[in-house]
């Protein structure tokens, strides 16, 4: 057993156990932080396969983006985990379907001989970039998918917007220009008088 | 300097067969790592210098001559303060965020450019893995503040993190220009990139000028300074996501912080000042341009610190939703189209 096959299987383990540990733990903040450290694995797992620009970006945006902004709102939920657990054996053989569907794919495509068996991985040489590769397929053979798949996450962004956005009667705004373009003569009246008064000098001088 | 590193390298195989190449890469984690810390421990203390000046005051003058040996004494006592663990906090993840903040910032220095191929790690996709640390760091923070079981900390935190998950992109955007202009993600080829017969002329920034500007400033705010400092906020929210923290729990986030900084410093040197480049033809490339850019940087952190008072909360967010993200996105453009143009002479 090589070293890469040791980190291989180290990482392996740990994906199983963080993601057994997503749908077990009992604190919803537990869960997602679980889910990061299954998404770290997975992108130490694609290091070993060389697919450093998918490993990284796996780490940027859902690490480092998505998975905040899940853990943002999990932490400012007030979940009944009693409720939730209420239905769970409603839900029990629909989930264990899918997920054994799942598992079928799986075997299928990794186990078939036209996908994977027969075909070992070519090593690259040093100086070869993923990203470079990644890019020149996405922009020139893939152009339209990706184009399309832009196109949807938009629609999918602008439509959330949609949906939660509600403008309060109430609400107050500053119009930020024209907080700018305010000149000191609109908020200040410099008024000018004489630094003494006759009276005043009177009275100072009787305390004397 | 290299015959002695590979007569170095040879001793160790000798000595140590398979076990040299840990120990050998544990050396070279040092040998970046506690430059780093020291420079963290005189950055306070030049913080407090150069602040206290700016208000016409000495600062920190009693321990050692001029003060020098302050560092040292604030963080023995650090040492010996008590670690108090909230009685309703998350223990386990109250203990591990400070080290999940203090973790990425010291990580990200794998890739830092030192000189000409002089690098921890010549990664290809190094641009993209100092992006992914730094999102990182926000890790350490929104846990401290939710395990700490505090309102002040958890306002903190929430802040905190909507600030640094906006800056990000701004950040990302401008150096997704400099990655245009170089035409590589390696920190090494960027700097190189910036190399001609003009000396200075021939940096990014001067192209760049824009994404320079908005880089510096969301690398401010990404590090929590001030004047974005909302996260500490101690008038309002008395020193924020870290309020629980004690002894050396609290000089982890301290340290993280000052890292941070130290690490934009580098970057933004880096990035847009030609790294290692000297500024003038005649005189020789050195990593002694890269240390002053860096401190130049720093300086302008503790000199922003001194003169701004801190922003409000919406005026943060409009300066990096309004204002940097569709600069930032237009210059793309830009620079797309002048790059296929004559005038592009970088």
């Amino acid at each position: 057993m090589n070293f890469e096959t040791i980190v291989f299987y180290g990482f392996a383990a740990l994906i199983v156990f963080a993601s057994l540990r997503v749908i077990t733990a009992r604190n919803p903040v537990h869960a997602v932080l679980f889910l990061v450290l299954t998404f770290i694995s997975c992108a130490g797992i694609w290091i070993l396969l060389e697919a450093e620009f998918l490993a990284i970006t796996l780490v940027l945006v859902y690490v480092g983006a998505v998975m905040v902004l899940f853990l943002f709102v999990v932490m400012m939920l007030d979940i009944n985990l009693a409720q939730l657990r209420k239905d769970f054996w409603r839900w029990l053989p629909f989930g264990a379907a899918l997920a054994g569907l799942m598992a079928f794919e799986m075997i299928w495509v990794l186990g078939s001989a036209e996908t994977s068996g027969g075909k070992t991985a070519i090593r690259h040489a040093a100086d070869y970039s993923n990203t470079k590769e990644l890019g020149r397929l996405i922009y020139t053979d893939y152009v339209y998918p990706f184009e399309i798949a832009a196109v949807i996450l938009l629609v999918a962004m602008v439509a959330a917007i949609a949906l939660t956005m509600r403008r309060r009667k109430d609400a107050k705004s500053q119009v930020v220009s024209e907080q700018i373009a305010t000149k000191k003569a609109d908020r200040l009246r410099i008024v000018k008088m004489p630094s003494e008064s006759k009276a005043a000098n009177q009275l100072s001088g009787e305390q004397k | 300097m290299m015959e002695l590193l590979q007569t170095l390298q040879q001793l160790g195989q000798e000595l140590l067969g398979p076990a040299w190449l840990p120990v050998w890469t544990a050396v070279k984690i040092l040998v970046v790592v506690v430059p780093i810390m020291l420079t963290v421990a005189y950055l306070t203390l030049a913080e407090r210098k150069v602040i206290g000046y700016m208000q016409i005051r000495i600062g920190p003058n009693r321990v050692g001559p001029y003060g020098l040996i302050q560092p040292l004494a604030d963080g023995l006592k650090l040492l010996f303060k008590e670690i108090i663990i909230p009685s309703g906090s998350n223990k386990f993840l109250f203990i591990i965020a400070p080290i999940l903040g203090l973790a990425p910032a010291l990580a990200a220095w794998a890739v830092m450019p030192f000189g000409d191929g002089m690098a921890l790690a010549n990664l290809n996709a190094g641009l993209l893995y100092l992006l992914a640390m730094t999102s990182l760091s926000v890790y350490g923070i929104i846990i401290a503040g939710w395990a700490s079981n505090s309102k002040y900390a958890f306002l903190g935190a929430v802040r905190s993190v909507a600030q640094i998950v906006s800056y990000e992109i701004a950040m990302g955007f401008a150096l997704v220009c400099v990655l245009m202009a170089s035409q590589s993600m390696n920190l090494g080829d960027i700097v190189r990139g910036q190399q001609g017969s003009l000396g200075m002329l021939n940096w990014y920034f001067i192209p760049l000028f824009p994404m320079f500007l908005v880089y510096l400033i969301s690398g401010v705010a990404e590090t929590n300074r001030a004047p974005f400092d909302m996260a500490e906020g101690e008038s309002e929210i008395v020193a924020g996501f870290h309020v629980e923290y004690s002894g050396m729990a609290f000089a982890m986030f301290f340290l993280a912080e000052y890292a941070n900084m130290i690490l934009i410093s580098f970057l933004t040197a880096v990035m847009f000042l030609g790294g290692w480049l000297s500024p003038v033809p005649f005189l020789p490339d050195s990593f002694i341009w890269l240390l002053a850019k860096a401190a130049f940087f720093l300086f302008v952190f503790l000199w922003l610190r001194a003169t701004f008072p801190r922003y409000r909360y919406d005026q943060l967010m409009r300066l990096g939703w309004k204002v940097f993200i569709p600069l930032t996105i237009i210059w793309v453009v830009v620079v797309a189209v002048w790059m296929q143009t004559p005038l592009w002479v970088w």
